[in-house]
């Protein structure tokens, strides 16, 4: 368990430190650098300012000063706004962690939920129903989604306001962005927990007259879990870039708001920062999940 | 010589002498059972007769075929073209601006009255006075190409380096699988969101005037993110079913009566891992569909004014309380399309995957 650790940890650095080399050089790759003006300005006031932000100095050693930098926390400055990076990053991402918090957590409860329900209803209504609806909602790009909610249920029918950052209403926004994961989790769940059903110790345990409940709650579902946790690595990272497209389509002034428009004002240092905060999130969900999963379940052994 | 049982001296019950009426010749009726009454099934049929039997499956399936049709098709007889405006009699047609579908702009109105026929505008125009279902149809052939496009890059490069890695093993595979280890956990959107900005700046002078300019830099962009990133999914499953295929029972039975590797190989181990790959194919097109509207949400997709089912809908969202229909009409396509393949995909894998057969 150590020696596995100690390798996922070392990879996952490796990988962060290969997102941040890619996207530092891609930035870097980009013709015209951020004080190239059509005026030029007095080349004196030019060199000072590249020396100010190091940009006299060769790429490589450019790359490292940054690398310190992020380390230290400083992910330099908006080129549009002129504000510091890191409090963008840490204001905003306190709005997206709070939507996609509930997303990823409703996700989970009603995934579990209708999964174990198709899966002891198996090709009965309640089944067909839930695999219908699961395909259904896989198949709809979330801004399409995003914004058919919104006018249903915000414009036409009114049931709840547009969202309103003095008066959030975290609602449509929630539903938008968990039905995917919910879907996934679902049809995950369903299918691992048709496998665990089919197993001697449950026949076992039913066989002893242990209740039906307390078959399904405890023998059945706490080993059907183990399948759901591989996907909470795959599920962040699903949330994070999919939050980019709910809140631009409900304004929400999140971290994917921030990207989103970065990218149009072409902010190269935000869109840098932003990568880079969102890849490492991402990386350290999916660590987190895979040695969560070897830890629950001990039969599990890597080479 | 004919042979007579009764000329035969009756035979100790405990002799072990050869009991020669064993070895007569073969009556015809005899012969009659050996005869197949069933012609073999293979492996390939036997999957397309479940595929057959799955409702779903052959649903998606015509739906997919009736709407490449339509697209291949309308086009080279449609009346409109999706990158002009609206003409009455060689004149542009200022009023056709954001109409409903079926319905005909003042100028036209004009036109019909006089006596002239004009083709009736199914799903409406844009706001450019440009007929939308043009633009719906070519915006399906975007994406969908696309779609079909990137996944034949991931199949390339994951078949091709997932056969090599699972053929040679040992270090080989070792080093190959780290790469594809930091590769995989890289992630896939943030990354085609980021090189698709940097490529656009860095491609979108040196394409200027050469035939790939009509995409645009975007979608050079996408395929070549594809190319880099998406195809380590695609290299693990062939690796891994190669390993498992390599070292089966009925390879070593065959390597044991002295078939070459490449009988080995086409016989053996290609038509196992073939419907796995297929099945992944089926699924990747959806998913590179997926990223190709994600990319138009953002800003990033095809170049204007080409549409791509994506662009369209993002292009709507403006709109879409005074022209809700706008973002309905791709929406949909969308949906049917990656729906179609979703469900092609499982149909497939329950009839095809050996895993699941019984």
């Amino acid at each position: 368990m150590l020696k596995y650790t100690v390798k996922r940890v070392l990879l996952a650095v490796v990988t962060v430190f290969i997102i941040s080399a890619i996207t530092f050089f891609a930035m870097n790759a980009i013709p015209g650098g951020p004080f190239a003006k059509e005026k030029a300005p007095d080349p004196a006031v030019q060199a000072a300012l590249e020396a100010r932000f190091n940009l006299d100095k060769p790429v490589h050693q450019q790359f490292f000063i940054y690398l310190r930098n992020l380390l230290h926390g400083d992910f330099g400055v908006s080129l549009k706004t002129g504000r510091d990076i890191s409090q963008i990053i840490s204001e905003k991402f306190a709005v997206s962690a709070k939507l996609g918090g509930m997303a990823a957590l409703w996700a989970v409860v009603l995934g579990l939920i209708l999964g174990s329900v198709a899966a002891l209803c198996r090709n009965r209504w309640p089944d067909r129903l839930i695999i219908f609806l699961t395909t259904l909602f896989v198949s709809v790009p979330s801004f399409i989604l995003a914004t058919i909610l919104l006018l249903v249920f915000a414009l036409t029918l009114k049931w709840v306001g547009v969202f309103d950052a003095n008066n959030p209403n975290y609602v449509l926004p929630v539903i938008s962005l968990m039905l995917y994961p919910m879907s996934y989790i679902t049809r995950l769940t369903k299918s691992s927990m048709l496998d665990v059903l089919g197993q001697d110790y449950i026949r076992t345990a039913r066989a002893k007259g242990v209740r039906d409940s307390l078959v399904i709650f405890k023998h059945a579902l706490r080993n059907a879990l183990i399948p759901v946790i591989t996907y909470v690595g795959p599920m962040v990272a699903y949330i994070l870039t999919g939050s980019m497209v709910v809140e631009t389509v409900f304004t929400i002034g999140g971290l994917g708001t921030e990207f989103v428009r970065s990218i149009n004002n072409q902010d190269y240092p935000l869109i840098m920062a932003t990568t880079i905060f969102l890849a490492v999130l991402m990386v350290i969900a999916t660590l987190l999940s895979d040695l969560v999963y070897k830890l629950v379940d001990p039969r599990i052994t890597f080479d | 010589m004919t042979y007579n049982a009764d000329k035969l001296p009756k035979k100790n019950l405990l002799s072990l002498q050869i009991d020669v009426s064993k070895f007569e010749k073969a009556s015809d009726a005899e012969k009659a059972q050996h005869e197949t009454m069933r012609e073999s099934t293979t492996f390939f049929r036997d999957g397309m007769r479940k595929l057959r039997r799955n409702p779903l499956a052959m649903i998606s399936l015509v739906v997919l075929i009736c709407l490449v049709l339509t697209i291949v098709i309308v086009p080279m007889f449609y009346p409109y073209s999706y990158e002009q405006m609206i003409t009455v009699n060689g004149k542009r047609d200022k009023t056709a601006k954001n109409l409903a579908p079926f319905t005909y702009s003042k100028n036209e109105q004009k036109a019909i009255d006089e006596g002239q026929k004009i083709f009736p505008h199914i799903f409406g125009t844009d706001e450019l006075c440009r007929d939308y279902f043009i633009r719906v149809l070519y915006g399906a052939r975007v994406s969908l190409a696309v779609g079909l496009f990137a996944s034949l890059i991931v199949l390339v490069i994951g078949l091709l380096y997932g056969s090599i890695s699972g053929y040679f093993g040992g270090k080989v595979d070792m080093v190959m699988m780290r790469i594809v280890d930091i590769i995989y956990s890289l992630p896939d959107t943030l990354m085609v969101v980021l090189l698709s900005v940097v490529m656009n700046q860095v491609l979108g002078n040196a394409l200027k005037g050469s035939i790939v300019s009509k995409i645009g830099p975007n979608m050079i962009s996408l395929f070549v993110v594809f190319g880099v990133l998406y195809w380590v999914g695609m290299a693990r499953l062939v690796r891994g079913q190669i390993l498992s295929i390599k070292n089966n029972e009925y390879v070593l039975a065959a390597r044991a009566m002295g078939a070459k590797p490449g009988r080995i190989i086409r016989k053996h181990i290609l038509p196992n891992c073939m419907s796995v790959i297929i099945i992944s194919v089926a699924l990747q097109i959806p998913s590179a569909i997926f990223t190709e509207s994600f990319l138009s949400f953002i800003g990033l997709g095809v170049q204007a004014p080409m549409p791509s089912l994506g662009s369209l809908a993002n292009a709507a969202r403006g709109g879409m309380q005074s022209y809700p229909y706008k973002m309905v009409f791709p929406a949909v396509i969308i949906c049917l399309i990656v729906l179609s393949f979703n469900l092609l995909g499982d149909g497939l894998r329950d009839a095809f995957d050996p895993k699941l057969r019984r």
